[in-house]
């Protein structure tokens, strides 16, 4: 471990969180990436990144990694939405979350938007791994441009494995620097603000979900395994937030 | 390579049904999302590189010789939509009846057998073209055809679109369905060294969402 660097290549930093049944054994956040324990939910242990509102900038390299142990339950959020900026000579930068769920442990990942500003270039890459018996509810939102602004560049990688097989895989990529027809009818059709909401559970190896609509523009799908998955484009973050909260909700109380 | 064997798998008319799907372009026409020879092109740049890319990559896998199982399990981690794994998996089966007819493999029966109901199409395509000795960057080139010929033959009976008008969108898209189709076979030979996992998994929100609405309609002209 290296610790914050700061230098002309930008920031790399990595903030560690580890869970157990007892608490946060590991609680450690770096550079841009402050965490605090919040009010605990429940039975859950409750993680807030706060502090990422500048981050990433174009040349950085910064990642979160979180494992919640056998039996153990954490919810994570985030303070504020994560915003991606230019940095000073047009490079990328890049984010890596990394969650490992073990065996009767449950991660409620429900961090704030992502916000693509005009003229920013980012890559992120998350990567999960579940035990067979560990729960999941993970949401992600991308949003292209602040207000009234231009998108910057965006690229997202969810792989998701479950019991060591792959669950969801899935690319996304907009704006200036993406290939050709992510705005066209096929991928966004003027959109700008897309999300994904992924619930993983065992009681869905018997019953899985059914797939329904949920309005125009989002649909809520059994995966191949034991996982449902909301999918939705919105004109922007509000509404996207709302349909996604909805499914969110009608989840939770069913569970 | 058999440059004639690359037409045989990619004509329209191989009886593999294909024929009866739009790849979306249908529900996307009802939504009035495509209604010009421009929004048609656009839409099938999208599909081409996101939905195409994906299946193009996993033929050009099956065709290096993957595991055609492992990439069928990989197919599905990156088809979320039930009906999209319903249609590939249709789209399969059949593709497996014309290519053992065609280009009788022990590969080609291994897989029809341990995945009775249809494994994913590209894998299929991409077996059978190895089965047609073809390489992997041919299995790559008739997948990425298909992504964007299906849709530009749809939109011309659904909207009336001229077939000139069509048949120019797909000639257009020409330099881009080679990139992806090298894209796709490096990606392949990348995977034989280090596993599927690093096949590309580009996905299309609106496809995936307009997949569903389309499979619950109760009457349609294309089956996808």
């Amino acid at each position: 471990m290296g610790g914050l660097t700061l230098g002309a290549r930008g920031v790399r930093a990595t903030a560690r969180i580890v869970a157990t049944p007892e608490g946060l054994p590991v609680l450690e956040g770096e550079g841009p990436l402050a965490l605090r324990r919040t009010r605990a939910r429940g039975p859950y242990h409750r993680v807030t990144v706060v502090g990422a509102m500048s981050a990433p900038l174009g040349g950085d390299r910064i990642a979160v990694e979180a494992e919640v142990r056998d039996g153990a339950r954490l919810h994570v959020d985030s303070a504020a939405a994560t915003i991606a900026l230019p940095g000073r000579d047009g490079e990328r930068a890049h984010y890596d979350v990394r969650l490992t769920v073990g065996a009767d442990a449950e991660l409620r990942w429900l961090p704030e938007q992502l916000i693509s500003a005009a003229g920013s270039d980012l890559a992120m890459r998350t990567r999960i791994d579940l035990a067979p018996g560990a729960r999941l509810v993970y949401r992600e939102e991308q949003v292209l441009g602040r207000h009234g602004e231009q998108p910057g560049t965006l690229a997202t990688r969810l792989t998701v494995y479950r019991a060591g097989r792959p669950l969801l895989d899935q690319e996304l990529a907009y704006g200036p620097g993406a290939s050709g027809g992510w705005d066209g009818a096929a991928v966004l059709g003027g959109h700008r603000a897309a999300g994904q909401l992924l619930v993983v559970g065992p009681e869905f190896t018997d019953r899985p979900a059914e797939p329904r609509m949920l309005g125009d523009n989002a649909v809520l799908t059994p995966l191949a395994g034991p996982a449902l998955l909301v999918t939705a484009v919105a004109p922007d973050a509000r509404l996207l937030r709302h349909v996604l909260d909805d499914a969110l909700r009608s989840h939770l109380t069913t569970r | 390579m058999s440059r004639a064997a690359l037409l045989v798998l990619a004509d329209g008319r191989f009886p593999a049904g294909g024929h009866a799907h739009s790849g979306g372009a249908e529900a996307a026409v009802k939504a009035g999302r495509i209604r010009t020879a421009a929004d048609l092109a656009e839409f099938c740049r999208g599909r081409l590189h996101t939905a195409g890319l994906t299946a193009a990559a996993l033929a050009a896998a099956a065709a290096a010789g993957l595991d055609p199982l492992l990439l069928d399990e990989a197919a599905d981690a990156r088809t979320p939509s039930p009906a999209l794994r319903a249609t590939a998996r249709k789209l399969g089966r059949q593709m497996m009846r014309a290519a053992r007819a065609t280009w009788p493999s022990a590969e080609l029966d291994a897989l029809a057998a341990a995945r009775p109901r249809g494994a994913h199409q590209p894998v299929v395509l991409g077996l059978a073209a190895r089965a047609a000795s073809l390489g992997p960057e041919d299995a790559a080139h008739c997948v990425a055809y298909e992504a964007v010929s299906g849709p530009a033959t749809a939109v011309v009976r659904l909207l009336g679109l001229d077939p000139f008008d069509a048949t120019g969108v797909l000639a257009r898209l020409a330099p881009e369905l080679d990139a992806v189709a090298r894209r796709a076979a490096v990606a392949a030979a990348e995977a034989v060294v280090e596993g599927a996992a690093v096949l590309p998994a580009a996905s299309a929100p609106l496809l995936d969402v307009m997949a569903e609405a389309h499979a619950a309609w109760p009457v349609r002209l294309f089956a996808s």
